[in-house]
C-alpha cells in the first residue's frame, strides 16, 4: 500500500509541478498577478508531494519490502538500518527521487528567499524551476519507477554494492546533488532574465549566494568522492579522471567561472550576456553529466544500469531544456548586453582571463571525455583517453590561472598601474621562488614540475596573505581587522587560501609518496619511510552482511608505536565480491595506508603499504574553499534583501538600465 | 546577432553526436580480423626482456590473448577475472602490454597478481595495431589452428564470460576431442 502512495505522490507532483511551469510563465507575459502568484504556491505543493513520496521509499527500505523491485535489488534483510536508508540512493531510479527532491527543495527555498524580487522575475524562476521539474518526473514515471513492484516478492534482496556501503559514500551524492541542482538556480534566473530582458545589480547581487552555496555543495560532494575512492578502492589514488568524476568537476569549473563572472556584472555591471551564459552551460553540464552517467554511452567504473530507453529520453530532455535556453540567449542576449568600460590592467581583465582559463579547461576536460564517444559516431573506431591525456593539458592551464589568484583580488576596477602591483607583489613573488627552491634542494625532489606548482602554491599563500595585510592597514589588533572586513572578503581569502594548500598537497603527495608490495607472515616487519610496519596476523570477524579477515598490524618510528591499524579483507556473500578495506593512520603531515591483498598460504599475505605525505592537504585545501564560500554567501549585504536594494547605490556606469544598453 | 547563436550551433551539433552515440555500444565493435589467422608477431617478454613471445608461442591450442595497459581503468575491473580464468587452468592467458613501460607494468602485475603465462612488451604499439586493438582492453580468443575466433572490446566480467566465450571453448574442446 504504501509504495503505491509513494507512486501516486509522484503522479500528483508532476501535475503540481505542470502548473507551476506554466501558469506563472503565462501570468509573467500577461501581467495577471493571480496567475504569477501560483508559483509560490506550486512549488511548495511540489515539494511536499516529492517528500511523500521520498518518504515512501524510506519506508520500504527501512521495513524490508522485498516486494519493492528496487528495495530487492538494493537492499538485503542483513543490512544495517543505516545503509538501508542510504540505500534508497545507491541506484539509478532512487538516486532520481533524491535528484527530484532537492530540485523540489531548491524551488521551495527559491519561493521562500525571493520576496524582494519583482513579481513577474519571480513568477518566471519558479516556472523555470518547475518546467525541468516535470521533465525529472516524467522520466522517473515512464522509465524508471522506484515503486516498481516485483511479485511474488522474493525472500530476500540482493543486497547493497558493497561499494556503497561506507560512511563516505552515504553522505557524497546527497551533497553532489545539491551542487548539481543547486545550479540549476542561475539558470533559471538566466532564463528569467532573458525572458524579462533586463539584468540590473539587483539581479546579480541576487543570484550570487545561491551560486555560491550550489558551487560549495559541488566542492563538498566531489571532495567527499575523492575521500570514499582513497578509503575504498584500495590503491591509494584520490582521482582518477574518470567519465564520471569528469562529469561533477566540468559544472564545478564552469560554476567558479561564473561565480567570478557575476562579480564583475554585479560590480561594474560588465560581462552581462557572458554571465548568463555561464549559468546556462552550468547547470547544461549537470544535465549532460546525467546523461553521460546513466545512458551508457561512455565506459566507466561508476556507470548506472543502463536501458537505451532512458537515455534517448533524458537526450531529447537535453536537447529541449538546453537547445531551449541557448535559443533564447541568440534571440535576446544582445538586450542584456553591454555595460561598463574598462582599462586592459584591471580587475575586469584579469577575471575575463580568469573566466576563460577555467572555460577551456572545461572544454579540454569535456573534449578528453567525450572524445571516445567522438571518435566512434565517426566510425573512426574506438580509442579510450586515459589520466596521460588530461594530465598533460589541464596542469599547463591551472598554472596562470593559479599566479592570477595573486593579482586579481589586489587590482582595482576600471583600470590599475602594472607598476603598484609589482611594487605590492615582489616580495611574495621572490619568497615564492626561493621557498620553492629550498623545499626542493631540502626534499631533493629534483623536478621542474614540483618546483612550478610550490611556487604557485606558495605565492597564492603569500599573495593572498598580502592582500589580507593591505585590507586591514589601517585598523588596529589582527582578530579585530578581520571581524571588520566584510565576509564576502574574508570567504574569497580562505577559498584563495585553500587553493594553495590544495596545490601544496597535490605536488607534494604526487611526488613523494613511497608505497611497498610486500610477503608479511605473523611476526613479519617492513619498514617503509622510517616507519616499521609489523604484521601480527589475520583474525575472522563476522561482520552483519559480510565475513572479514582483519589482519593486525603495528606501526613503530624507532620503538614507539604510532599506531595499530587493522585492515580488512571483506567477503559480502550476495553480492559475491571481496572488498579491500584498507586502514590507514591519518595525519596531518602523512598517512601511513595499509591494503591486504591475497593470502599467499602458510598464514602470510600480500600486503601494500603507503607512506603519503600531505595527502590529508588534498582534502583540507577545498574544505577551506567551501568554507570560504559559505562566509562569501552569507555576507551582510545579500540578506539585508529589499532595504539593500533601495539603498545600494547602483554603479556609476548604470547596471541598473541594463534593459536599456545595448551591446556591440 | 551572429555570434549569441554560436553556442547554440555548438550545441546542437554535440546532441547529434550524443543521439549517433546512444545507438552504439561503446563495447562492442566488429572486427575484420574475426575468422582470420592472428597476424605474425614477435616481440620481447614484459617479464623477462631477453626471451620474446611470438605467435609460434601460442599455437597448439586454444588460448587467450588480452591487450592491456596500466593506464587503462577498465584494465583494473577485469583483473580479478582474468586471475581467476588462469587459476581455472582451461585455458592459458596470454598478455599483450600496449603502449605502456616496462616499471609500471611490472608493478601492476606484482601489485595485482600475474594471470599471464607471459605478456609480450609492445612499448610502441606496433603489434598491437596490427592486431586491430582499438582500445583497452581487448580479449582475444584463438583457437588451436592460431585463429582469431572471438574478441571482445571492454572489461570482461564473468556474465560476458559465460556467454560469449564459454560456448566457444566447449565447441572448440568437442571438435578437438
Amino acid at each position: 500500500m504504501i509504495p503505491e502512495l509513494g507512486h501516486f505522490a509522484l503522479i500528483i507532483a508532476l501535475g503540481v509541478a505542470v502548473i507551476q511551469g506554466v501558469v506563472p510563465l503565462l501570468g509573467a507575459q500577461r501581467g495577471v498577478p493571480e496567475w504569477m502568484a501560483v508559483a509560490v504556491t506550486a512549488s511548495r505543493a511540489q515539494f511536499l508531494f516529492v517528500l511523500l513520496a521520498y518518504a515512501c521509499l524510506t519506508y520500504a527500505f527501512v521495513a524490508k519490502d522485498f516486494s519493492v523491485a528496487y528495495v530487492a535489488q538494493n537492499a538485503n534483510a542483513d543490512l544495517p538500518l543505516f545503509y538501508r536508508i542510504s540505500a534508497v540512493w545507491g541506484a539509478h531510479e532512487g538516486s532520481m527521487l533524491l535528484w527530484t527532491l532537492t530540485l523540489a527543495g531548491w524551488s521551495v527555498a527559491v519561493s521562500m528567499a525571493s520576496g524582494a524580487l519583482p513579481m513577474a522575475f519571480r513568477a518566471r524562476v519558479l516556472a523555470t524551476m518547475g518546467l525541468i521539474s516535470c521533465g525529472f518526473l516524467l522520466f522517473m514515471l515512464l522509465t524508471s519507477n522506484p515503486f516498481e513492484r516485483l511479485l511474488p516478492a522474493p525472500q530476500d534482496g540482493r543486497d547493497l554494492n558493497p561499494l556503497l556501503q561506507d560512511p563516505g559514500m552515504v553522505i557524497h551524492p546527497p551533497m553532489l546533488y545539491m551542487g548539481y541542482v543547486g545550479l540549476v538556480v542561475p539558470f533559471a534566473f538566466a532564463v528569467a532574465a532573458l525572458l524579462g530582458g533586463r539584468l540590473d545589480a539587483a539581479w546579480t547581487r541576487w543570484t550570487r549566494p545561491w551560486t555560491t552555496v550550489a558551487w560549495v555543495f559541488l566542492t563538498v560532494g566531489i571532495t567527499l568522492g575523492s575521500w570514499w575512492a582513497y578509503n575504498e578502492l584500495g590503491w591509494g589514488g584520490w582521482w582518477f579522471w574518470d567519465p564520471v568524476e569528469n562529469a561533477s568537476f566540468m559544472p564545478w569549473l564552469v560554476a567558479t567561472a561564473l561565480m567570478h563572472s557575476l562579480a564583475v556584472s554585479e560590480q561594474r555591471g560588465a560581462f552581462k550576456a557572458w554571465t548568463v551564459l555561464l549559468a546556462i552551460f552550468g547547470f547544461s553540464l549537470s544535465l549532460l553529466g546525467t546523461f553521460l552517467v546513466r545512458s551508457g554511452v561512455l565506459v566507466s567504473v561508476h556507470a548506472f544500469a543502463t536501458d537505451p530507453a532512458r537515455g534517448v529520453f533524458i537526450l531529447a530532455f537535453l536537447a529541449l531544456v538546453v537547445g531551449g535556453a541557448l535559443t533564447l540567449f541568440a534571440w535576446r542576449a544582445s538586450v542584456i548586453s553591454g555595460g561598463g568600460s574598462f582599462r586592459l590592467m584591471s580587475r575586469e581583465t584579469l577575471l575575463l582571463i580568469n573566466n576563460v582559463l577555467l572555460v577551456v579547461a572545461c572544454a579540454t576536460v569535456l573534449l578528453g571525455t567525450m572524445y571516445p564517444l567522438i571518435i566512434d559516431a565517426l566510425g573512426l573506431g574506438k580509442i579510450s583517453v586515459g589520466p596521460p591525456y588530461f594530465d598533460a593539458v589541464f596542469a599547463p592551464l591551472m598554472l596562470p590561472l593559479v599566479f592570477l589568484i595573486g593579482i586579481g583580488p589586489l587590482t582595482r576596477w576600471k583600470g590599475d598601474h602594472a607598476s603598484r602591483l609589482v611594487q605590492l607583489l615582489r616580495i611574495a613573488f621572490v619568497a615564492s621562488l626561493v621557498a620553492a627552491g629550498a623545499i626542493v634542494v631540502v626534499t631533493s625532489g629534483y623536478s621542474l614540475l614540483l618546483l612550478a606548482a610550490l611556487a604557485m602554491a606558495i605565492w597564492t599563500l603569500a599573495s593572498t596573505a598580502q592582500g589580507l595585510i593591505a585590507r586591514m592597514r589601517g585598523k588596529r589588533g589582527a582578530w579585530k581587522g578581520v571581524r571588520a572586513l566584510p565576509r564576502s572578503f574574508v570567504g574569497m581569502t580562505l577559498a584563495h587560501l585553500g587553493v594553495g594548500v590544495f596545490i601544496i598537497g597535490v605536488a607534494i603527495t604526487s611526488t613523494f609518496s613511497t608505497e611497498r608490495d610486500v610477503r608479511l607472515g605473523p611476526g613479519d616487519s617492513e619498514t617503509l619511510a622510517g616507519y616499521r610496519f609489523q604484521f601480527q596476523g589475520v583474525g575472522e570477524f563476522p561482520g552483519p552482511n559480510y565475513v572479514a579477515r582483519r589482519a593486525e598490524v603495528q606501526v613503530f618510528r624507532g620503538e614507539r608505536r604510532v599506531a595499530t591499524l587493522y585492515p580488512e579483507k571483506r567477503r559480502y556473500p550476495i553480492q559475491e565480491q571481496p572488498m579491500t578495506e584498507a586502514a590507514i593512520d591519518v595525519g596531518f603531515t602523512r598517512d601511513l595506508y595499509v591494503a591486504l591483498g591475497e593470502p599467499l598460504g602458510d598464514g602470510s599475505w600480500a600486503v601494500r603499504l603507503y607512506y603519503k605525505p600531505l595527502i590529508r592537504w588534498i582534502w583540507f585545501g577545498p574544505a577551506l574553499m567551501a568554507l570560504g564560500g559559505l562566509l562569501a554567501a552569507s555576507d551582510r549585504r545579500y540578506r539585508s534583501g529589499r532595504r539593500a536594494e533601495r539603498a545600494a547605490p547602483v554603479t556609476d556606469t548604470g547596471g541598473a538600465l541594463g534593459a536599456g544598453v545595448s551591446g556591440g | 546577432m551572429i555570434r549569441y547563436l554560436l553556442p547554440l550551433g555548438v550545441f546542437i551539433a554535440l546532441v547529434a553526436l550524443l543521439g549517433v552515440g546512444l545507438r552504439l555500444n561503446p563495447r562492442e565493435v566488429p572486427s575484420p580480423l574475426v575468422g582470420k589467422p592472428l597476424p605474425e608477431f614477435r616481440l620481447a617478454q614484459l617479464r623477462n626482456p631477453t626471451k620474446t613471445l611470438s605467435r609460434a608461442d601460442l599455437g597448439g591450442r586454444p588460448v587467450l590473448l588480452n591487450a592491456w595497459a596500466t593506464w587503462c581503468v577498465e584494465c583494473r575491473r577485469e583483473h580479478g577475472l582474468l586471475l581467476a580464468i588462469a587459476r581455472q587452468g582451461n585455458i592459458p592467458v596470454y598478455g599483450l602490454n600496449y603502449k605502456d613501460n616496462r616499471p609500471d607494468a611490472l608493478e601492476w602485475l606484482r601489485r595485482l597478481g600475474d594471470p599471464y603465462v607471459a605478456s609480450g612488451f609492445d612499448g610502441d604499439g606496433r603489434v598491437g595495431i596490427d592486431m586491430g586493438v582499438y582500445g583497452l582492453p581487448e580479449t582475444f580468443l584463438i583457437d588451436a589452428r592460431g585463429i582469431i575466433v572471438h574478441k571482445h572490446i571492454g572489461a570482461l566480467s564473468s556474465e560476458i564470460w559465460e556467454r560469449d566465450f564459454v560456448p566457444i571453448l566447449e565447441r572448440l574442446s568437442r571438435g578437438e576431442s
